[in-house]
């Protein structure tokens, strides 16, 4: 089965634990697999309530991830690029929301945006436009969990490419801005495509945050996750069906970014 | 008296504290040990560190106001591989006119006649990955040129090639640098790049210049222990210290005693190398004083007298063969 290791036999104590892990963790996906309602897999992805949570699940995750790009690749540039006062502070600030539950993220982004919120009353007052419940609260809160994800994958990125490129373009008359279009981020596109995989896929499977601020309800903020819980206890077959659809996702995903992370040294 | 057209006072605080002047045509040939401050001198004049000296080049100074990289004229090439990777050879070329504001179509015909000139032309579609070290070290040369820079760096452009490629590009290089109207700064490691590519010699050591001339003067009567060896003389403070003793490797004799004969220098001390060198030996000898000489010999000298790492021995070489000159002339 194994090369034989010319150290010697790898120890039970090792091995044994490692087993268990492995099988810990691809049982209950096999098991989601056999469960899955096969015969009436097509059906059950007809029904409307279905198809409005694929649908829904689909824009708010691609609009996550452009949101992410349209502010987490500036935000990883001046991380990795700029030196001020505070940076280190910046950074750990930002990379807070990928340790935090996702519920106590639904909670701050209510205290923040909500109807009474800290932002959310006086853009209230200002307009007559409240965030919360709606698809627009999808997305924000998606990328409030996901955008950290991002930025650190696209500063590793910026990093690793390291400033010898800009300092050469600059040499050569580019402006910073010149610079960052057609040298840095070129370089760093595998890391900006990796942290929109990520992303993508944090929002894919964001439920915590999402029930709490953008709530449950079909067709503008019932997202696939939302649609599995709200379904589970009257229609487990429809849950594993759904269920099934992000397995398939996810492993899409992995699939993608198999060269950066499944080879062993490749990380970034 | 006009400015010169290159005219740099560059102070940087513990790292730097040097000055230098060349006209134009002037290839300024920069040597000194590692750790000299040859690179901080360069990436001083690129603007790429802070300095707080004064820098005047063709008349303009970037100092007062301070002048960002990409307002300098300057061409950078840097030891090692700083071509865009993402880009093609002609890409990376056209960049700096690109980025100056020169069309698509004027930038990658000028970048592809730069190409040409450099003798890469068929190259141009390549990307860096797909270039030999000698390739590549044209192509960053052109992209240098292309812009027609005022001043032009060369932060050892032939380190890490083979020595053959080296050879080739040393002599390529020199035909154009003799069209070339602005100053070249050489960073080098190699007295022969110096020697036959330089008009000017700065040596650098401790951040401070140590000497300054032609390299012609220079490699004659090197006034640094870096120096002497890069041209491979023994460099010896007089006994009555007054001034420096320079005398070549060959002029060395080596014998188990002490030599007789009051016309010679002499120094008691140990082997402490060999190394072949041509049809003979080169002997590193260290004297009781902690000096390190250099004395080339035949083989059978060695032989003869049983060299080895360790063996005593006395190095001796005549009054005449010696040129003495005072320590700062």
């Amino acid at each position: 089965m194994t090369a034989r290791s010319p150290l010697g036999r790898a120890p039970a104590l090792l091995w044994v634990p490692a087993l268990v892990a492995v099988v810990f963790l691809v049982v209950p996906l096999v098991a989601l697999v056999v469960a899955t309602p096969w015969a009436s897999f097509i059906d059950d992805l007809r029904t409307p309530e279905v198809r409005a949570a694929l649908w829904l699940s689909l824009r708010t995750s691609l609009a996550t991830v452009v949101a992410c790009a349209l502010v987490g690749t500036p935000l990883a540039w001046v991380l990795a690029r700029v030196e001020f006062r505070g940076r280190g502070l910046v950074r750990a600030l930002v990379t807070v929301p990928l340790v935090l539950p996702p519920v106590v993220a639904g909670v701050a982004l209510l205290a923040a945006l909500g109807r009474s919120g800290l932002l959310g009353a006086p853009l209230r007052d200002a307009t007559g436009l409240t965030l919360p419940y709606t698809t627009a609260a999808v997305v924000l809160a998606h990328t409030f969990v996901a955008l950290p994800f991002y930025v650190i994958s696209v500063e590793g990125a910026l990093r690793s490419a390291g400033e010898a490129f800009d300092e050469a373009a600059a040499v050569l008359g580019a402006t910073r801005w010149h610079t960052f279009r057609r040298v840095t981020l070129p370089l760093a596109l595998p890391g900006v495509v990796a942290g929109g995989v990520l992303a993508w896929a944090r929002s894919l499977g964001e439920f915590g945050a999402t029930v709490t601020f953008a709530g449950n309800y079909p067709g503008t903020t019932q997202t696939m996750p939302s649609r599995i819980y709200a379904v589970y206890l009257d229609d487990p077959a429809a849950a594993r069906t759904l269920a099934m659809i992000l397995l398939l996702a996810s492993v899409g995903v992995l699939l993608l970014l198999r060269n950066r992370w499944l080879t062993p040294g490749a990380a970034a | 008296m006009s400015t010169p057209f290159l005219h740099a006072r560059l102070d940087v605080p513990g790292r730097l504290h040097a000055t230098v002047t060349a006209d134009a045509g002037d290839v300024v040939a920069v040597v000194g040990p590692n750790g000299a401050g040859k690179t901080t001198l360069v990436r001083c004049l690129a603007g790429l560190l802070p300095d707080s000296g004064e820098l005047t080049v063709d008349g303009r100074s970037w100092s007062t106001p301070h002048a960002l990289p990409r307002d300098r004229r300057v061409g950078h090439v840097v030891q090692g591989r700083d071509l865009f990777p993402h880009l093609s050879a002609r890409e990376n070329v056209a960049f700096g006119l690109r980025a100056r504001g020169v069309d698509r179509r004027t930038a990658r015909a000028r970048a592809t006649t730069e190409l040409e000139r450099l003798g890469v032309g068929a190259l141009a579609d390549r990307r860096p990955h797909q270039l030999s070290g000698g390739q590549a070290q044209r192509v960053a040369i052109a992209r240098a040129l292309v812009t027609e820079p005022r001043l032009l760096l060369l932060d050892e452009p032939f380190t890490g090639l083979d020595v053959g490629v080296a050879a080739t590009l040393r002599v390529e290089l020199a035909r154009h640098l003799a069209s070339y109207d602005g100053v070249v700064v050489l960073v080098t490691h190699d007295a022969v790049d110096a020697l036959t590519l330089g008009t000017r010699m700065v040596v650098l050591e401790d951040g401070r210049v140590a000497q300054t001339g032609t390299p012609t003067e220079v490699a004659a009567r090197p006034r640094t222990d870096h120096v002497a060896r890069l041209v491979g003389l023994n460099l010896v403070a007089a006994a009555d210290g007054a001034g420096l003793l320079a005398f070549r490797p060959s002029a060395v004799t080596l014998s188990p005693t002490e030599p007789s004969g009051s016309a010679r220098l002499r120094w008691a001390g140990q082997v402490s190398q060999l190394t072949p060198y041509g049809d003979g030996v080169r002997v590193g000898v260290r004297t009781s004083t902690g000096q390190d000489l250099i004395a080339d010999v035949t083989a059978a000298a060695v032989a003869e007298l049983l060299l080895q790492p360790g063996t005593p021995v006395w190095a001796s070489t005549k009054e005449t063969a010696v040129v003495r000159y005072p320590v700062d002339a």
